[in-house]
């Protein structure tokens, strides 16, 4: 035990780097995911035909590709295409563009659980389909998605570690690379652990709070 | 100012508009009666485009009622709707549902549209209800609010879908008192109700509708109390005697 404490204080500011980048590539990529995530809804739930299907096939495409494979497809392929990354660009592009299928169907689930009477209601009174979203479906669906959301961004905090097959050094790969380097893997991952358990605590919070602020209507 | 010509509708398989012919003058409450899935709410619905119709055609100030056209929009800031359900917005108070429309759809400056939103919640007597959220409302008290909305929209008729259906009748007094007062004021009305009190009272004229087609029609007093057709009086009969 004694050791652990004499290897954290060692690591730690180490490791802290690497959480700087567990930070970035996941609020990049959980920003990335929700803006297409919402786009995709959108069109799934626009009424045209054309949209609608693109849409789906979108997100079945992304839902059938695994993580892994859509990062080294972005860093290690892209290149060949004439489109060269950055580690960081395709680790928050791969798993942004991951996670938008999930985001999408978890929108679409949220709009669609508004009555139908409140669309009605809002076109008698001479809203167009974007207003419609805009004032009436859009604000109620966010009481519905976000405890699913906060969900997405627990796990997406988690899946930031796939980045460093792509070598970003975030949190994991840090941790990874001072194992191997000093053979404390008992104290190293141990840390690794905390620290993301620490990181994902406040999130698991906000999510309880979300879900009793939509249990309240 | 609203005019019915052969209206043909089907969901599906079903026909339940099998040509409606009517019009409804400047001024005039209208009701419509009738049994359960007669097509009353359908006419309704076709009026301000909530459905499409298959074969004839409505216009409303001559102007040609069609969902996907951008007339749309014009006919329904003209044409408000009163549902049996309310369908309040439930995340906006009392007062900024009714100045939604105001607001967003005619773009009103804002402290005329509030204004106004205030003075039309004191005419369906829930001034003081003015901040609250639709759920800490009762049925009719919401109800009125959605009339409110409704005339917000300065429309130049209003059309209710069976608007106290869906109250508890001690609360179907209170709105059919504000329907009666809008009546008074000259607003264009079509009303699809079963409160056959409300409709001799107030209308000016009465459809009986069955099976998708007028059946009879005529000043109020006259097919409320002297039905000519079997079916009226079969209909009537069990609505005002159901013992």
């Amino acid at each position: 035990m004694k050791g652990f404490w004499h290897d954290a204080v060692e690591f730690f500011p180490i490791l802290l780097n690497g959480v700087a980048l567990t930070i970035v590539v996941t609020i990049g990529s959980l920003l990335l995911s929700t803006v297409l995530g919402l786009v995709w809804a959108m069109m799934r739930v626009s009424g045209i035909g054309l949209l609608s299907g693109l849409s789906a096939s979108l997100i079945n495409v992304i839902r059938g590709i695994p993580i892994i494979v859509l990062l080294f497809y972005l860093y290690f392929v892209m290149p060949d295409l004439g489109v060269t990354l950055t580690a960081l660009q395709a680790a928050i592009l791969g798993l942004g563009i991951a996670y938008s299928a999930y985001q999408a169907e978890n929108f679409r689930a949220g709009i669609e659980a508004i009555d139908k009477g409140q669309i009605e209601a809002a076109q008698s009174i001479g809203m167009g389909w974007w207003l419609t979203m805009r004032r009436v479906v859009l604000p109620q669906a966010v009481r519905i998605v976000l405890p699913p959301y906060g969900n997405v961004m627990i796990m997406m905090l988690k899946d930031s570690s796939q980045a460093s097959t792509i070598t970003v050094a975030e949190l994991a790969l840090q941790g990874k690379l001072i194992a191997s380097s000093t053979f404390k893997n008992t104290s190293v991952f141990t840390l690794v652990a905390l620290m993301y358990l620490t990181m994902s605590i406040p999130l698991i919070l906000l999510v309880r709070h979300f879900e009793k602020r939509a249990g309240k209507r | 100012m609203i005019e019915l010509s052969d209206v043909h509708k089907s969901f599906g398989k079903v026909e339940v508009l099998k040509g409606i012919t009517a019009n409804v003058e400047k001024g005039e409450v209208v009701c419509i009666i009738g049994p359960s899935g007669s097509g009353k709410s359908t006419i309704l619905r076709c009026i301000n485009g909530l459905e499409s119709y298959d074969r004839g055609e409505i216009s409303v100030e001559g102007l040609k009622v069609d969902r996907d056209a951008p007339s749309i929009v014009a006919i329904r800031t003209q044409v408000s709707m009163v549902f049996q359900r309310f369908n309040l917005f439930p995340h906006r108070t009392a007062l900024e549902n009714v100045v939604e429309g105001p607001l967003y759809v005619k773009k009103e400056p804002r402290a005329a549209a509030f204004e106004r939103g205030r003075a039309l919640l004191a005419r369906v007597g829930l001034a003081e209800k003015a901040d609250v959220h639709p759920p800490q409302l009762s049925g009719g008290q919401q109800q009125r609010v959605a009339i409110a909305r409704a005339l917000a929209m300065q429309p130049k008729a209003i059309l209710f879908d069976e608007p106290t259906s869906a109250l508890d009748p001690e609360l179907v007094g209170d709105v059919l008192g504000v329907m009666r007062k809008l009546a008074d004021d000259g607003m264009t009305m079509v009303v699809v109700t079963h409160e056959m009190g409300f409709a001799r009272d107030v209308a000016d004229r009465v459809l009986f509708i069955d099976g998708g087609v007028i059946v009879e029609q005529g000043p109020a007093k006259a097919v409320l109390n002297q039905p000519q057709h079997p079916r009226t009086q079969d209909f009537l009969r069990r609505v005002l005697h159901p013992l």
